[in-house]
């Protein structure tokens, strides 16, 4: 996290160097681009912050924990469309959900679909690209999810 | 102002919402302030305008014809292994990736290579990858991944086709 602050300072320093004029109108234009979504970016992370309250790491064992039928497979699908974990969280939770006896199959869908689907994001991503287009590629995304989380089920059967 | 009138409704009602939870020890309250929104908040505050100034030196510095070249219309298959490559190559949540497109859409990107960009950042990033391969195995990591690529560019190229028939257009949020 602070790797990317250090490399941004690295090359606003650099640039600066070369042409001052240049360097300041590019943060002028990075920041008047942050402000611009900053009260968007606020509001989901108030949502995500209440919704994850729900979604915690318990309710996530115990669903996903509940036999290896196809339920798990469906609660992996929904809980990991509506979650936005960072991947430092996820990835120990995860490995938790392996030790704990789920599946690594149900593990696969929960993965893939917490990483390419972000139901509570649309409204962030809606300003770049409209809702449509929004919905459309969340849409695509999660039936990707689904099917990268079949091959893996059927791969790890078969091996 | 306007187009900001939800986010402000939810910021009030959410910063009343921890107020009173914080007055009258309502733990569920305090719990979702302290334990998800201050770390995301962090996260944000850190992470995003050190990216944004990245982006806009890239927007000072490169420019549009070389991006266009590489990763424009034209580009091919060599242009999806290009965005690909950098999305790869990033950190950060999905919502620090969205600028970035933006930027690469304005200085010439294909919309397929958008897309593309997109779901290779959603999929795999260098930095996550020794965590994930650490938490869940080798096997799992790299067959999770090379399962990704052919659906994440058939994705892209649907989404690219959809975005250009309707001659859409992206925005600076």
């Amino acid at each position: 996290m602070i790797a990317v602050v250090f490399i941004a300072l690295a090359l606003v320093l650099i640039s600066f160097l070369v042409d001052r004029k240049k360097t300041l109108q590019a943060i002028r234009k990075g920041m008047l681009q942050f402000f611009r979504i900053l009260p968007t970016l606020l509001s989901v992370i108030m949502i995500i912050s209440i919704v994850l309250y729900f979604v915690s790491e318990e309710v996530i064992i115990r669903y996903l924990g509940e036999g290896a039928g196809w339920e798990a497979y469906f609660s992996a699908a929904i809980l990991g469309s509506v979650s936005l974990i960072p991947g430092f969280i996820a990835f120990p939770l995860a490995g938790i959900l392996v030790k704990s006896g789920v599946a690594y199959t149900v593990i696969a869908v929960f993965i893939t679909t917490l990483l390419m689907v972000g139901l509570l994001t649309i409204p962030i991503e809606a300003k770049y690209f409209g809702l449509k287009t929004s919905l459309l590629r969340n849409a695509l995304s999660f039936l990707g999810a689904v099917v990268i989380g079949i091959v893996m089920v059927i791969i790890y059967t078969f091996t | 102002m306007k187009k900001y009138r939800f986010d402000f409704l939810i910021i009030v009602a959410f910063s009343i919402f921890t107020s009173i939870s914080y007055f009258s020890y309502y733990e569920p309250g305090i719990l979702i302030f302290r334990e998800n929104f201050w770390v995301f908040f962090k996260e944000m505050m850190i992470i995003l305008p050190a990216m944004f100034i990245v982006i806009g030196l890239l927007d000072v510095w490169v420019p549009k014809e070389r991006i266009q070249k590489h990763i424009g219309e034209a580009s091919g298959v060599k242009g999806m292994l290009w965005v690909m490559l950098l999305a790869f190559m990033q950190a950060g949540p999905l919502y620090a990736a969205f600028p970035m497109a933006y930027l690469l859409w304005k200085k010439g990107s294909s919309a397929t290579n958008i897309f593309i960009y997109l779901g290779a950042f959603t999929t795999a990033k260098i930095p996550m990858l020794a965590f994930e391969m650490g938490f869940l195995g080798v096997k799992f990591s790299l067959l999770r991944i090379l399962i990704s690529i052919p659906v994440f560019i058939i994705i892209g190229l649907v989404m690219g086709r959809y975005f250009t028939k309707n001659n859409f257009v992206m925005h600076d949020s």
